[in-house]
């Protein structure tokens, strides 16, 4: 089989794309899958917020077509996606709910991924405070169990008892 | 009145030259980022809604109690151009904040050693700066501040992203830590670009003097962390720490080596920095930089016994030009700057 791209050396690469259900195969020769890879790839600029619109826009021509034809808007604060790709920074907090599943890819490729699981506001984490702390002490607790030291895995199950019963659980 | 006396003072708590590794590690830093959960983000904020966030923190800042040490509080228009340069080259606000004062303030406290900068790129930068490697106080330091904010202030954050951010790499934790360390051994070696390219695979960043996009100058790296949500503050510190330590290490090693292999040369290098310091009489920022790391080798290898690390920690803040023209109370053209820096240098090395 030749490359679909040149016609000329073997394809050895076969890629296939599946965008919105429609699946494109190619196949293609070293070289020009290279030249392929390249196009969809950024430019490496060292401006952080170009880094991270780029980042936002890693494979612009699948995002075209997921993306909706009219822009969506951040209820708070106005912006829309197309503006927070532009300059790499959100404009609310509320933009982290509105914009979540467009977020989370890049967030991956940020932080490879995870939710956060360090401080919590002391006034207003409130419950969310204690239930991280049960998750902690659980994990713990695991632990102790699997180096078999089981008396002290029992007073931190006391611990998050005592703690599960001040939320009400 | 009492900005005034911050940017006259030219010891801040990071030079004492004390701590942890503080032949190696010059300095350490924890900065928090926090945004108002009422207020959109500062990119998107109008100059009446900046002003209101401004008195916000401003009075948030006002009920600290004493114990946590007295702040000053300055709206950045108040601060003229060469005043905020000065806060520049003393690590207390960065070149950003500095460039685009409009809407924008800081608070610091007495010792320099805690600031807060007010509508950068979140409404909140809490910052703490310490000597050697204390990462752990720092970030105790910086937690309570943070505390003692919140609980006037509604802070945005959300159970799965943590504390919410302008900028997506920032979120979860908000916290950028960093260690500043001196590396000549490693640098005249030429193993410096080897053990520092390791670092993105540890998940850590390697940058310049002034923090991000600022170049490398008198062998001084800032490494710092990179993820900042799916990892708790301890977990990163304490990658932090132990990489530092690494790194501390590995230089050690080296100037063991350059004692060893090359003593000559080095003693040599080290007194012909002494040298030119000590006399000459028009000297640039870059060269006094490259000069002062020499000589501040020399120290820490015993060849030289003045001037002291606190000496050279004052020497590389108050050489830089902001510093230059404020203390000398008239703007300056490039050679009267190298002229005063000469002058000053060998002031403090006779």
């Amino acid at each position: 089989m030749y490359c679909d791209e040149c016609k000329q050396r073997p394809a050895t690469v076969h890629l296939t794309k599946i965008i919105n259900g429609q699946k494109h195969e190619s196949h293609l020769c070293p070289q020009c899958a290279q030249k392929d890879q390249e196009m969809g790839s950024f430019n490496p600029s060292f401006a952080i917020p170009n880094f991270l619109a780029a980042l936002f826009n890693l494979n612009p021509q699948i995002e075209e077509k997921i993306v909706p034809a009219q822009s969506v808007i951040c209820s708070k604060c106005g912006l829309s996606f197309e503006q927070i790709t532009q300059t790499g920074r959100l404009g609310c907090n509320e933009c982290y709910s509105e914009f979540a599943d467009k977020l989370e890819p890049l967030l991956r490729r940020i932080h490879g991924g995870g939710q956060h699981v360090g401080k919590v506001p002391l006034r207003r984490g409130g419950s969310i405070r204690q239930r991280k702390e049960i998750e902690q002490l659980r994990a713990r607790m695991q632990q102790l169990i699997t180096r078999e030291e089981f008396e002290q895995a029992a007073q931190i199950r006391d611990q998050i008892r005592s703690l599960e019963q001040g939320l009400g659980v | 009145m009492g900005m005034e006396n911050i940017l006259r003072t030219t010891a801040s708590r990071w030079m004492e030259g004390k701590g942890n590794f503080a032949d190696v590690v010059i300095s350490c830093r924890i900065r928090l980022a926090r945004n108002l959960e009422q207020h959109p983000f500062p990119n998107a904020l109008s100059e009446i809604q900046a002003k209101q966030v401004i008195d916000e923190v401003q009075t948030a800042v006002c009920k600290a109690p004493k114990e946590m040490g007295i702040f000053q509080f300055a709206a950045l228009e108040d601060v003229s151009p060469l005043e905020r340069f000065v806060l520049v080259e003393k690590h207390l606000i960065s070149p950003q904040h500095a460039e685009n004062p409009v809407g924008r303030a800081v608070a610091i406290k007495e010792d320099q050693s805690v600031s807060i900068m007010v509508n950068e790129e979140d409404h909140l930068r809490i910052q703490c700066l310490l000597p050697g490697l204390n990462l752990e106080n720092a970030w105790n330091e910086a937690s309570q501040i943070d505390d003692m904010l919140e609980g006037s202030l509604d802070i945005a954050y959300g159970e799965k992203s943590g504390y919410l951010t302008a900028c997506p790499t920032n979120v979860g934790t908000g916290l950028r830590a960093s260690a500043m360390v001196h590396l000549p051994a490693l640098v005249l070696t030429n193993q410096v670009s080897r053990v520092l390219g390791l670092l993105p695979q540890l998940g850590l960043a390697v940058r310049g003097l002034y923090g991000e996009g600022s170049e490398v100058m008198g062998n001084l790296f800032q490494v710092s962390n990179q993820v900042t949500l799916g990892k708790t503050e301890e977990d990163i510190l304490a990658n932090l720490s132990a990489v530092t330590r690494q790194i501390v290490d590995k230089e050690k090693e080296a100037r063991q080596v350059l004692l060893q292999d090359a003593g000559e040369q080095v003693e040599d290098r080290v007194w012909r920095a002494y040298g030119l310091l000590s006399n000459a009489r028009l000297i640039s920022g870059q060269e006094a930089l490259a000069l002062l790391s020499d000589l501040r080798l020399g120290m820490d290898l015993g060849i030289v016994s003045n001037p002291v690390s606190e000496v050279f920690n004052e020497l590389i803040v108050i050489t830089s030009p902001a510093h230059l023209q404020f203390f000398t109370g008239r703007e300056m053209s490039t050679t009267a700057r190298d002229l005063e820096r000469a002058k000053l240098i060998r002031s403090r090395l006779i």
